[in-house]
């Protein structure tokens, strides 16, 4: 056998197999930003330029901000920001208390029927959301509750997925504790509150974030239950603006509507990245 | 299949910002011959798992090389190299059985060196049978107990006739009991097949009582190599001297004045030949001899009746360790009601350093 | 003894309340509804019950269209993502260098609004009067004639809608696998090299029956999920899909909420025959996988 030949065969063989790799990956990953670089790209783009464009270019030399004063001007965007901050806002922070009170019982406390219900809890787990979408909407309506926010946020605060998380954590945490507080006179709510949540933290944080992605991304539900602008989502409201508003005659505007709804997420994204990924591996799913 | 090492080197990049690179293996050179079982042995984090796998390929060395027989090997890819590899916790593949785990390389080879099925099942055959196997062969590996396992590992590495057997760290996953029982499997298995084996270790009593030869290993440097027992008779240095030996050997602060060894103001050995220096003396458990009047005075502290022979324990300011270890022959009879002891020392088991750890010789 | 029990459930109260009003009795409800035979919302009535919902649910031709759309976007995109999936998460564990950042790339699409992102791609594939759009012109490298993605012939907006449900599911597959990779010790795969086998071979006898619990529930998580195909529809083609003919099941359902002041029932008929048809599908998956998947 000659040796050299072959590690210098077996050199150019890894070489062109990594070339391959990176151009696959390289590749894909352009495939992915394409899309967010087009849309930062257009809403840069005057709406003269825009349409004045037969073949697309693939840079602009006179960049505007232009779009971003019609999108905000042309419809409420700024209106449908402030309805999305405060939907998200008030589910995320109802979702926690109710998430951390029944992972506490179910981790914590020891009564009949606890096992019982947990498994109901997992079995709810399975059910798809459109089977208990149509009466939500029958109740919502009869509730007279279309067009509030009362009727956007209750229904969508329960996630019995982030309960589960969150009771596996908790149960994490060694007996020891318990008693100890219990020995010291520590009443149950002070413990949950004073040690439990706070060693918990990154799970929480993770919960939270997961449940804001949700929320701010969320179209089914407040497309359903709203007809009225001013309760407009943005996920609503950039239909809206494509349907009958600006979005038909005014592309780079459309855009930067866009770009201004992707915007918070991408930036919680790059601050959280490792959470959120870490969580979103651990079993979340989209939708 | 000699193996050479000419100069190995590698370094590892140091982990993280500002971090210093680490010498996993620094400059070894030696040569392991032709069907011998050799034992890389070492303390934890000594390179010798760094050495085995550079051997293997699936490390390339930063510097150096290594000869299979004449072959300069150095930046062969491992699949290229023939060598058979048992993993300290054996890494058979889980959801095949043991049957399949051994096919595996066979059926690896490709073009003119293909095999046919028959072929194959009846090198597997042979290969379960020379590890006593050959009744697992429908099994899982989940489905086996350790020492089994171990020789499926075995079987898988040496089904494809490697021209080395390498082991790292083979024994250490198994309890007491197996492990003695595996160690002479593993010399009975390696003589029947003739193959030079190379095994890794940091159990030095593993080492010696199976190997051929022994490299023992300290922060990447070669300290020396040899037959077991003459390594431990004849150490190079402080450190392969109290490496190797249980109970291990006594090591006390001492002086050479005037041709005579002094540990603390008692002479004990003349050392024709030593100038005049601090040293450090370690005596071998076996090198004391009882004797009323002896060179060497202790406190004694206890004596522990072992059947075969005794075990003296006494203290000495200059002993480095809280107790000195000697064995005695059991006939020797010792005066538990006097707080002291004293021995005559065997001079072939006296062992002296000078003050970087190296052998001075008398 | 009874006030520590009363206490447990305290603490349920919150979640067991908003789970039974938003979701159990729902799911109870849905099934009544369903076999209310044409309960309309406005005017609070029916004609009996039975399986007329049902019937007339499978009998509508939009129900139809939405059925035939949404199968053909499960078998295209499901193979296709969890093949893709496989083929990136691989090439990605294969490298060291500049890994963090394509992996911080691939899951962009994760957090960012499938609606808004779905204009772009819109935008993207559209073929307007004063411009035939960006894929067009790149099509036009290669010599083929322009093609309305959108508005044009339904293959044309099928592979729209495929690519971009690909595009938007992919990041969650890829990191699932990502770390399923990362989970298989090394020392099978360098048990693998030393033993000399090629690349192909240790992908197909080690990598993928090892993570192969892991394929399996991107499998089945990627039926459920795109059977449930909605808002990518939306976003490309507009809230008013049947004209498009680019309705899907889900999309069928809420429209029979909003027509004619609301039918719950034939909704719920709808939702039912999908939950089935999922369930159906998700048990064939479980069988098949008993064969293939091994759990350690």
């Amino acid at each position: 056998m000659d040796y050299a030949k072959l590690t210098q065969k077996a050199r150019l063989r890894s070489r062109v197999i990594k070339g391959i790799t990176y151009t696959l990956l390289t590749v894909w990953g352009i495939f992915v930003l394409f899309p967010f670089y087009w849309m930062l790209l257009t809403s840069l783009k005057s709406q003269g330029a825009y349409y004045s464009e037969t073949v697309p270019a693939f840079i602009t030399l006179n960049p505007t901000l232009e779009n971003f004063k019609t999108a905000f001007t042309g419809v409420n965007l700024g209106r449908y920001f402030l309805n999305t901050a405060i939907f998200t806002l008030v589910t995320t922070a109802i979702m926690l208390v109710v998430t951390v009170l029944a992972a506490f019982g179910f981790s914590r406390l020891q009564f009949r029927g606890k096992n019982l219900v947990f498994t109901l809890f997992l079995a709810l787990m399975m059910i798809p959301s459109e089977l208990v979408v149509i009466t939500n909407f029958v109740t919502v309506t009869n509730l007279d509750l279309r067009n509030t926010f009362t009727g956007l946020i209750l229904p969508s605060v329960t996630s019995v997925f982030y309960i589960y998380l969150l009771k596996e954590n908790f149960s994490q945490i060694p007996d020891e504790l318990y008693y100890a507080a219990k020995v010291d006179g520590t009443s149950d709510f002070k413990y949950l509150w004073k040690v439990m949540v706070p060693i918990c933290k990154p799970t929480i944080v993770t919960v939270t974030i997961l449940k804001v992605i949700e929320c701010w991304n969320s179209f089914v539900w407040p497309r359903l239950i709203t007809t009225d602008p001013d309760y407009f989502l943005v996920s609503g409201g950039i239909q809206q603006i494509r349907e009958s508003g600006f979005g038909r005659d005014n592309v780079p505007a459309m855009m930067a509507a866009v770009v201004a709804i992707s915007a918070p997420l991408i930036v919680l994204f790059l601050i959280f990245r490792k959470k959120i990924m870490e969580g979103v591996a651990r079993g979340g799913t989209k939708g | 299949m000699k193996v050479t090492l000419e100069n190995l080197t590698k370094v590892f990049p140091g982990r993280g910002k500002g971090a210093k690179e680490v010498i996993a293996v620094n400059d070894f050179s030696f040569e392991i011959p032709d069907g011998k079982l050799i034992g890389l042995l070492g303390p934890s984090g000594c390179g010798k798992s760094t050495m085995l796998n550079l051997l293997s390929g699936l490390l390339t060395p930063t510097k150096g090389k290594i000869f299979f027989g004449e072959d300069d090997v150095t930046a062969l890819p491992p699949e290229h190299r023939g060598v058979g590899l048992v993993f300290q916790n054996y890494a058979l593949y889980p959801h095949l059985t043991v049957r399949q785990n051994i096919l595996f390389p066979l059926q690896n080879r490709k073009g003119k060196d293909k095999l046919t099925k028959p072929q194959m099942e009846e090198m597997a055959l042979e290969a379960a049978k020379l590890v006593q196997i050959e009744s697992l062969m429908h099994r899982k590996p989940s489905e086996l107990s350790g020492g089994q396992q171990q020789r499926v590992a075995i079987a898988r590495a040496l089904v494809k006739m490697p021209r080395i057997l390498l082991l790292d760290e083979p024994l250490s996953n198994l309890d007491a009991r197996l492990r003695l029982q595996t160690r002479e499997e593993l010399r009975r298995i390696q003589r029947a097949t003739g193959i030079t084996t190379v095994f890794v270790t940091h159990d030095q009593e593993e080492a010696m009582s199976i190997c051929d030869e022994i490299v023992v290993m300290k922060e990447g440097l070669l300290q020396q190599m040899g037959e077991p027992q003459q390594v431990y008779d004849d150490p190079a240095n402080h450190f392969v001297a109290s490496f190797l030996g249980t109970p291990p050997i006594n090591q006390f602060a001492g002086t050479v004045k005037g041709g005579k060894l002094y540990i603390g103001d008692q002479a004990v050995l003349p050392v024709p030949g030593v100038s005049d220096q601090a040293v450090t003396v370690g005596i071998r458990p076996e090198g004391f001899v009882l004797q009323e009047n002896g060179a060497f005075t202790c406190q004694l502290k206890a004596v522990e009746v072992m059947g075969r022979d005794i075990t003296v324990l006494s203290t000495h300011e200059a002993c480095t360790a809280p107790a000195i270890r000697s064995i005695i022959t059991a006939e020797s009879r010792v005066d538990t009601a006097k707080p002291t002891v004293s021995f005559d020392l065997k001079p072939h088991k006296v062992l002296l350093f000078d003050e970087n750890g190296e052998r001075i010789r008398f | 003894m009874e006030k520590r029990n009363l206490k447990g459930w305290l603490y349920l109260l919150p979640a067991i309340l908003f789970l039974g009003v938003f979701m159990v009795y729902p799911l109870i409800d849905v099934f009544i509804y369903s076999f209310e035979e044409g309960y309309n919302s406005a005017a609070q009535t029916s004609f009996g019950t039975g399986l007329y919902n049902y019937g007339k649910v499978l009998r509508d031709p939009y129900f139809l269209q939405a059925l035939k759309n949404t199968l053909i976007l499960v078998l295209i995109t499901v193979p296709v993502s969890t093949g893709l999936a496989l083929l990136i998460s691989v090439g990605l564990s294969s490298i060291q260098k500049v890994r963090n950042l394509y992996q911080t790339v691939y899951f962009l699409p994760y957090v960012t609004n499938t609606l808004a992102v779905g204009m772009v791609f819109m935008i993207l594939f559209k073929k307007t009067e004063y411009s035939d759009g960006l894929v067009n012109m790149i099509l036009s490298w290669f010599g083929v004639g322009a093609i309305d993605f959108i508005d044009g012939h339904y293959w044309a907006k099928m592979l729209t809608l495929c690519i971009y449900t690909v595009w938007v599911v992919m990041p969650f597959k890829v990191l699932v696998l990502t770390s399923a990779l990362a989970s298989v010790k090394q020392d099978y795969y360098n048990a693998a090299r030393v033993d000399g086998t090629s690349r192909l071979r240790i992908f197909t006898r080690i990598t993928l029956p090892m993570i192969s619990p892991t394929v399996f529930y991107l499998v089945i998580t990627g039926f459920i999920g795109a059977f449930k195909a909605y808002s990518d529809a939306v976003a490309l083609f507009g809230t008013e899909l049947n004209v498009a003919g680019m309705n899907t099941i889900v999309g069928y359902i809420y429209d029979q909420l909003y027509s004619g002041g609301g039918y719950p029932s034939y909704a719920s008929a709808a939702a039912i025959i999908l939950f089935a048809i999922v369930l159906t599908i998700t048990c064939i998956n479980l069988l098949v996988s008993r064969k293939h998947v091994h759990y350690s």
